[in-house]
């Protein structure tokens, strides 16, 4: 029985409100409430999907006390890695100080990465093949200037230490749905992706991910209602309501979780950022569902019971409402300067 | 630490400093080779050895073996004089003076010419930043950001926060060096300068704006030295050199002892007070190492001139202006006369010869009879401080 | 900027702030030395790994930069004294307005440069103050 030892996360504290990008392109329609998503994370001109993997695993490792020579696995899942060859893995071990004696690899499956990231940790882990593994999802998202996705696509990351025991929360068990959805995508050297507008809801989103929640509540005997809490992918504030409605979950499981209407999409982020959310908050017994999506398409659903474990080590690392409340606002022709949308 | 024998300058030269943009390295070296030799009266065949500083012939001309080109340049190669380039970033040329004057005083040699020379406008203002900026701490200073303005704007805040200094007395220091420099014919920048131009001029690196940095400048400058006891064979009105002193200190300014102070300018100037047997207020004017405006005062504190933090007042109330106590930078120091790099020490010397010999023009220092010059690399890590006298 | 081997030589010192510590006279070094000023021969030196807390001694805002960092001015540079001891040159994140002599400071790791869009990423330690941030 494997699970989260300990996890960290990382915000930028930058943040553009929806109605600034609307104002930019003269967009009439209140977006801000069509999506649920009232302001985005914005990454600092020095930060990218590496720095803030380091944040987020620098506070996983500070959370739990962990020593980082006990960490054997690095698995870092982003849509935006700085290099297209050249892991972030290794970097994040150099800088939180892991010894040499590990195994490390980037992971890409749009925002689901950072799940795919855990569920390789606990295979190694389980098998007793390593003793402690560190999965990541990590992104500083690209919407072309103008575009919907403009409003989303935001920065952030979080880290979790998969191990045997010391647990903070037991992963109960997991189920993944994956099949070939051409949802959304981006050939390699294009700056921003494409999408498919209105085919990446009930093609995309919602098929995998209620495919994948109905699978793991079938294998694992459980109904909504065991749940105290439940998230779901946010590439907006609309889906995962939408989403866990049809599902049979309640507003009150999903609500602390629900990161997306203050940080924007966070991709392989947005999930397990969720997570985290809810980690800061729930009590040892109960029991969390947890289910990412990422386009292409898959979903992975989890089911977690929280430890005792938690009571010890939650507040020794901030915590996501922290990251939340720390925010400085900008217009958008510095978001642009940011975000190396103005080619220079 | 004394000179087996005395040695005195029979000769200078220097080249206008500017943007010339009609010659080479190798033009200026040969410029100003020819005035300082014809000055000096000596030939070809009795020179025993060059000094040249020169901080950056690699990174500005793809030029290095600088010692062999200006020897070949002067036409001394067939001779096969020694030539030694040497390098300490801003004190080339201090440096070379002083490696030169040691060679004489050794005994070892007899006529020795120190040059300094540095050719910038051969690369664009970026990389000659660039270059500049390997006279500070490249691992530790520059990868994470610093420019060379920048560390000294940083001893300027902390000047500024610790004794009061004010960013108008930092722009007087640019007045006067313009004031000055207009005076003088080599002087790249001929003209008056206001504190409000100053003021008003764009932000470098905060406080420093583009009034406060001396400039990117071409020229070369040349000085030749002989044994004193035979120096009147060649000049009517040889220069002696009373001392000449050198000190190291840490390469980045995060490593010094005091922020505000160059121990290595304090430590230069306290061997070559004592090498010369004189105090500070015996010294008529100086010629000192203004790459940035609060690069003087800093300096005229650390030579003793007046009390650690006073350094912006005197400047304000003049009494480092041509008529005041202790005149500073006539030539129009580095801010307005330029800044050729491995040139300046030199051309500190030069201005020295001409105020010393009563041939400084409009910019005369009355009863000049002691200077002294001061050579600064990087932001203090080597200082250079000669004394001389008529 | 700079060549590969060079960079990659100091990367736990730039990373983690990893120095020394002479046991002989107890001095603290960052940037690692080879040579304990003090003790020189008869130093004896261990690695030492600072907390990166501490506090500005001075700075400056460079508007004008090197054609590494052009793009990323105006930004703060400050001579940081580090908890333990030794003193460094760092940036500071945070506006011209806000940084002043004596703030706290903490460490963040952040992009430093980049050689080109082609080249290597520099990763390293920046600084941010350590009141008002998370």
């Amino acid at each position: 029985m494997a699970g989260i030892v300990s996890y960290g996360v990382y915000v930028p504290r930058y943040r553009i409100k929806a109605e600034e990008i609307a104002r930019v392109w003269g967009e009439k329609e209140d977006m801000a409430s069509n999506l649920n998503v009232f302001e985005k994370s914005v990454p600092d001109s020095d930060e990218d999907s590496v720095t803030i993997a380091v944040e987020a695993a620098r506070n996983a490792l500070k959370r739990g006390s962990i020593d980082p020579a006990r960490i054997e696995a690095i698995y870092a899942g982003s849509e935006s890695h700085p290099y297209a060859v050249k892991p972030t893995g290794t970097i994040v071990g150099e800088a939180i100080g892991v010894d040499h004696e590990l195994t490390a690899a980037d992971f890409e499956f749009a925002c689901k990465a950072g799940t795919a990231a855990v569920q390789a940790c606990l295979g190694l882990v389980s098998a007793n093949l390593i003793d402690l593994g560190l999965a990541i999802g990590t992104d500083t998202s690209q919407g072309a200037p103008g575009d919907a996705l403009e409003y989303t696509a935001a920065a952030g990351g979080a880290a979790y230490v998969i191990g045997r025991e010391n647990l903070a929360a037991e992963i109960e068990g997991f189920y993944s749905f994956t099949t070939d959805t051409p949802d959304f995508w981006r050939r390699e050297g294009m700056p921003y992706p494409e999408h498919g507008g209105r085919f990446t809801g009930e093609p995309g989103y919602f098929k995998h991910v209620t495919s994948s929640t109905r699978g793991l509540l079938k294998k694992m005997r459980t109904i909504p209602e065991d749940y105290d809490y439940a998230v779901f992918h946010q590439p907006n504030g609309k889906f995962p309501v939408r989403v866990a409605r049809q599902l049979g979950f309640s507003m009150e499981q999903i609500e602390p979780g629900l990161v997306v209407p203050w940080i924007g999409n966070t991709y392989s982020g947005s999930s397990l950022i969720g997570l985290a959310a809810t980690l800061d908050v729930a009590r040892p017994g109960e029991r969390i569902f947890l289910a990412s999506f990422g386009s292409g398409a898959g979903s992975d659903a989890f089911s977690i019971r929280v430890c005792d474990g938690i009571e010890d080590i939650r507040n020794r690392a901030p915590r996501v409402r922290d990251y939340i409340e720390d925010v400085v606002y900008l217009d958008y022709a510095v978001y642009a300067k940011h975000k190396g949308k103005l080619r220079l | 630490m004394r000179f087996m024998r005395s040695v005195s300058i029979i000769g200078a030269g220097c080249t206008r400093f500017g943007e010339r943009w009609d010659d080479s390295l190798r033009d200026l070296v040969v410029e100003t080779g020819i005035k300082a030799i014809e000055d000096a009266n000596v030939v070809g065949e009795e020179i025993d050895g060059l000094y040249v500083g020169n901080m950056s012939g690699g990174r500005f001309i793809e030029q290095e073996h600088i010692g062999a080109l200006i020897s070949d340049c002067a036409g001394l190669s067939r001779l096969h004089v020694p030539s030694t380039r040497v390098e300490a970033a801003c004190a080339s040329g201090g440096l070379a003076l002083r490696q030169a004057v040691l060679a004489v005083a050794s005994g070892y040699s007899d006529v020795v010419i120190a040059a300094g020379v540095e050719k910038m406008t051969d690369v664009t203002g970026g990389v000659a930043a660039d270059a500049l900026a390997a006279a500070a701490d490249r691992e530790w200073e520059c990868f994470f950001g610093a420019t060379f303005p920048a560390l000294y704007a940083m001893i300027a805040r902390l000047h500024m926060h610790r004794f009061g200094t004010t960013r108008e007395e930092l722009a007087a220091v640019a007045v006067k060096n313009h004031h000055n420099g207009r005076m003088n014919p080599i002087s790249q920048y001929q003209m008056e300068i206001t504190v409000d131009k100053v003021l008003k001029s764009p932000l470098v690196a905060d406080p420093l704006r583009v009034l406060d940095c001396s400039p990117i400048t071409d020229g070369a400058a040349a000085v030749v030295l002989a044994p004193t006891e035979v120096a009147s064979k060649y000049s009517d009105a040889p220069i002696k050199i009373l001392a000449a002193a050198q000190a190291s200190d840490t390469l980045a300014l995060h490593d010094r002892r005091e922020i505000t102070t160059l121990d290595a300018s304090v430590h230069a100037a306290r061997k070559a007070f004592g090498q010369a047997g004189l105090v500070p207020k015996e010294i008529d004017l100086a010629e000192v190492h203004d790459a940035f405006t609060i690069g003087e005062i800093v300096a005229i504190e650390d030579l003793g001139f007046v009390e650690k933090g006073e350094g912006g007042r005197a400047t304000e109330e003049g009494l480092t202006a041509i008529g005041g106590k202790i005149p500073i930078n006539t030539s129009g120091g580095l801010k307005a006369c330029g800044h050729p790099v491995g040139a300046t020490g030199i051309k500190q010397a030069y201005e020295m010869v001409l105020q010393l010999r009563g041939e400084a023009g409009e910019r005369q220092v009355d009863g000049a009879e002691v200077g002294l010059t001061h050579n600064v690399g990087g932001c203090g890590g080597t200082a250079l401080v000669h004394i001389m006298s008529r | 900027m700079s060549t590969v081997p060079r960079f990659w030589r100091h990367i736990p010192q730039r990373y983690n702030l990893v120095g020394n510590h002479c046991e002989n006279c107890d001095e603290r070094y960052y940037p690692p030395r080879t040579i304990c000023p003090n003790c020189r021969r008869d130093a004896k030196m261990k690695e030492y790994k600072f907390s990166g807390l501490g506090k500005v001694v001075t700075y400056t805002t460079i508007y004008n930069a090197t054609d590494d960092f052009k793009r990323q001015t105006p930004y703060n540079l400050a001579i940081i004294e580090l908890d333990e001891g030794p003193r460094l040159t760092g940036q500071v994140i945070c506006s011209p307005e806000e940084i002043e002599i004596g703030m706290r400071v903490k460490p963040v790791f952040r992009i430093l440069g980049k050689e080109g869009e082609r080249g290597i990423i520099y990763y390293g330690t920046k600084f941010v103050p350590e009141k008002g941030s998370v």
